[in-house]
């Protein structure tokens, strides 16, 4: 977690959108990360953004449920416990299923979403650093990240000649800490002078 | 990207007006900043007041018992179980509004999604009260987990249709709520980031779990739906499946039938649209949200009414016909005398639910009946008149006389505090859904603002120049570009 120093733009236009981020890439800088209102379909590929593995989780999270429901059950009824009911079988697989799928259901979903508030670092009293307000009503915006090479100046000028506005440096925290948005609170680990 | 972006002019925009991403935000949100207007005010003391007599009224059987109902021996499911079921089915709507819409490719629920679902969770919260407190030592609720316990440990009998249920309806609250929060998440940032007041920062700020709107997070975000849309999908099957087996696995005459589970989801469907339609028609009204609540998004939920409730109707007729093919003589005892004949003690209650579920919704065939308002919000009541009647005459109507004449109940009429706890819901429902509208976005922002280039009326008639341009010309103009 540190501060770090970002060029800004802002775009108010999918389709000026889509190729100024095609010739970011190409001219070799580094997009930190584009804010949309809505998903924009499309963006992620265009960034260079690998496909989440989240379906992955979410079907092994589900399995997880099916294995536990049906062992639970097979366990207390056929080995802790066993009830006659009018002598069928004990191991009733087929009455089992209508729980099974419940729990299969309720384990990929919460744990789908727990793993998606993790990988997001979303969670109640996260405070975190945005770049432009308005990123949740109508603008895209588009952060260069700055590295030792990289010229400012140049920087700015290359995002206001493939049709971003109000093009600015910003010092930012890339990170989460706790906090409220209805005060200013202290970046853990930061000095205030650090604080540009 | 205009390509991209087509939609046929067959299809009438989802927005209405000259929109732009702003002002989608200007007008969801003027509803949640400005102070509650006096209707709001006298509607929420209103539910309140309900929901404080239907406190009273189970605690009226909290502390007497059941006894306090007019539960009689054969009739042990009431109105209670009746209102349980009720509460439920409504709350199907919502889902399939979010889920299996969104799986469908459906644009026009981006409109009515965020309301859908809010309702979907009030009324399950409202049918898990009935189930509850009909335990009447409600103080042992927790007898229905399996959990370690100093009796054997016994375990729940899982293969119970009512433990089913247990599992079944938790999880389908658990899952519509993660469904829809994770849906406000971003629509919650967007208030935050608006926000001037200081508990406005505070609240929304807590409540929108510091979302930032980056491509990244949208990316998982997207996949986080499409994957909850499809395990709604199945599980709101599957909800009202497993209500349905509470009776299709007795041996009651009446509810021992294989077709429940599908009639009982088509019935789910049904009054839960029926329920939107009432919530909507009034919020789009109250909150001045018409041109994204249009006529279109009333005339096809109305379809969808249509539909749902010829499914309920050829299910009524099948059951009907199968009371008579079995040639069992209680089966038929409970179809045409029970039900069908209106001289029986019930036989009334039958025809009211044959009269709104299944003649009156045939008056959606005709389109300008769809695309008005009055009548609309007229059948939707109607609508969830007849489908509690449904339940009322499942239930009460095949207990009441079934094998042994002897065994036979007395007439069942519910007493204040069963009717109060009915009411009472209705408190706790409307409670929540005037929380909901005042301090929550009741329409998915940030869906609206994806589908505002392709649907929006503003962004349609553009395409309409478009349509008629010449083809060649078209290409060159709007082609977007496969060069390195």
């Amino acid at each position: 977690m540190a501060v770090k120093k970002f060029v800004t733009g802002n775009f108010y236009d999918e389709a000026v959108l889509f190729p100024a981020v095609k010739k970011v890439r190409r001219a070799g800088y580094k997009i930190h990360d584009v804010f949309t209102p809505f998903p924009i379909h499309g963006l992620d590929k265009a960034m260079g953004l690998r496909d989440t593995s989240l379906h992955t989780a979410g079907f092994i999270y589900g399995i997880t449920g099916t294995a536990t429901a049906v062992g639970f059950i097979t366990w207390a009824l056929t080995v802790d416990w066993q009830i006659n009911f009018g002598g069928k079988p004990f191991f009733a697989l087929p009455a089992w299923i209508p729980i099974t799928f419940e729990l299969t259901v309720l384990f990929a979903a919460v744990g789908m979403v727990l793993t998606f508030c993790y990988l997001c670092q979303l969670a109640p009293f996260v405070r975190k650093d945005h770049f432009n307000l308005r990123s949740t009503d109508d603008t895209f915006v588009m952060a260069l990240e700055c590295t030792d090479k990289t010229n400012d100046a140049e920087a700015m000028g290359f995002l206001q000649s493939i049709g971003a506005s109000e093009v600015q440096v910003q010092y930012k925290e890339t990170g989460w800490w706790l906090g409220r948005y209805d005060k200013e609170t202290k970046r853990f680990g930061l000095k205030e002078e650090a604080v540009h | 990207m205009a390509l991209l972006r087509y939609e046929s002019q067959v299809r009438p925009p989802l927005v209405e007006g000259d929109k732009d991403y702003h002002q989608v935000t200007e007008d969801i949100c003027r509803p949640v900043e400005a102070k509650p207007s006096k209707l709001w005010w006298a509607g929420f003391l209103i539910s309140v007041a309900l929901l404080g007599f239907g406190v009273l009224s189970v605690t009226m059987e909290i502390i007497y018992g059941t006894g306090q109902w007019n539960l009689n021996k054969t009739i042990g499911w009431g109105w209670d179980i009746t209102n349980f079921v009720w509460w439920v089915g409504i709350g199907h709507a919502g889902t399939l509004i979010s889920a299996i819409l969104l799986l469908f490719r459906q644009g026009w629920r981006t409109g009515v999604n965020r309301a859908a679902e809010a309702m979907t969770i009030f009324a399950v919260m409202c049918a898990g009260q009935f189930p509850i407190w009909h335990m009447g030592r409600v103080w042992n609720a927790f007898f229905v987990l399996p959990y370690p316990n100093t009796r054997g440990p016994l375990w729940v009998n899982f293969n119970s249709p009512l433990l089913w249920d247990v599992f079944a309806i938790s999880t389908y609250f658990t899952v519509s709520l993660l469904f829809w929060y994770s849906g406000l998440l971003p629509d919650l940032a967007t208030l935050r980031d608006r926000a001037k007041k200081k508990w406005r920062k505070m609240f929304y700020g807590v409540a929108a779990f510091g979302w930032t709107g980056s491509t990244k997070h949208w990316q998982r975000h997207e996949a986080l739906s499409l994957v909850l849309a499809g395990l709604s999908t199945p599980l709101v099957l599957s909800v009202h499946t497993i209500v349905s087996f509470d009776f299709a696995t007795s041996v009651v005459p009446g509810w021992h039938t294989t077709i429940f589970p599908p009639y009982f989801v088509a019935g789910a469907i049904f009054s839960g649209f029926a329920m939107v339609q009432t919530l909507l028609v009034v919020t789009r009204k109250v909150l001045g949200l018409q041109e994204y609540i249009t006529i279109e998004h009333i005339d096809v939920m109305n379809k969808v009414i249509v539909l749902t409730g010829s499914i309920v109707g050829i299910a009524y007729l099948t059951e009907l016909f199968m009371a008579w093919y079995s040639a069992t003589e209680y089966e038929n005892f409970a179809f045409f005398e029970n039900r069908l004949n209106l001289n029986s003690p019930y036989g009334w209650s039958y025809w009211i639910m044959m009269g709104c579920n299944v003649l009156s919704p045939q008056i959606f065939w005709f389109r300008k009946m769809r695309r008005n308002l009055v009548v609309t919000f007229f059948m939707s009541i109607l609508v969830n008149i007849g489908m509690w009647f449904e339940r009322f005459v499942i239930i009460v109507t095949s207990v009441y006389r079934d094998y042994l004449p002897s065994a036979w109940s007395t007439y069942y009429t519910p007493s204040i505090w069963e009717v109060g706890f009915y009411l009472g819901t209705f408190g706790l429902f409307f409670t929540c859904y005037f929380l909901f509208s005042k301090f929550f976005p009741v329409i998915a922002i940030a869906e609206i603002k994806h589908i505002l280039k392709r649907s929006g009326e503003n962004y349609k008639e553009k395409m309409d120049e478009i349509e008629h341009e010449d083809v060649n010309e078209f290409s060159e103009k709007h082609g977007h570009d496969h060069g390195a």
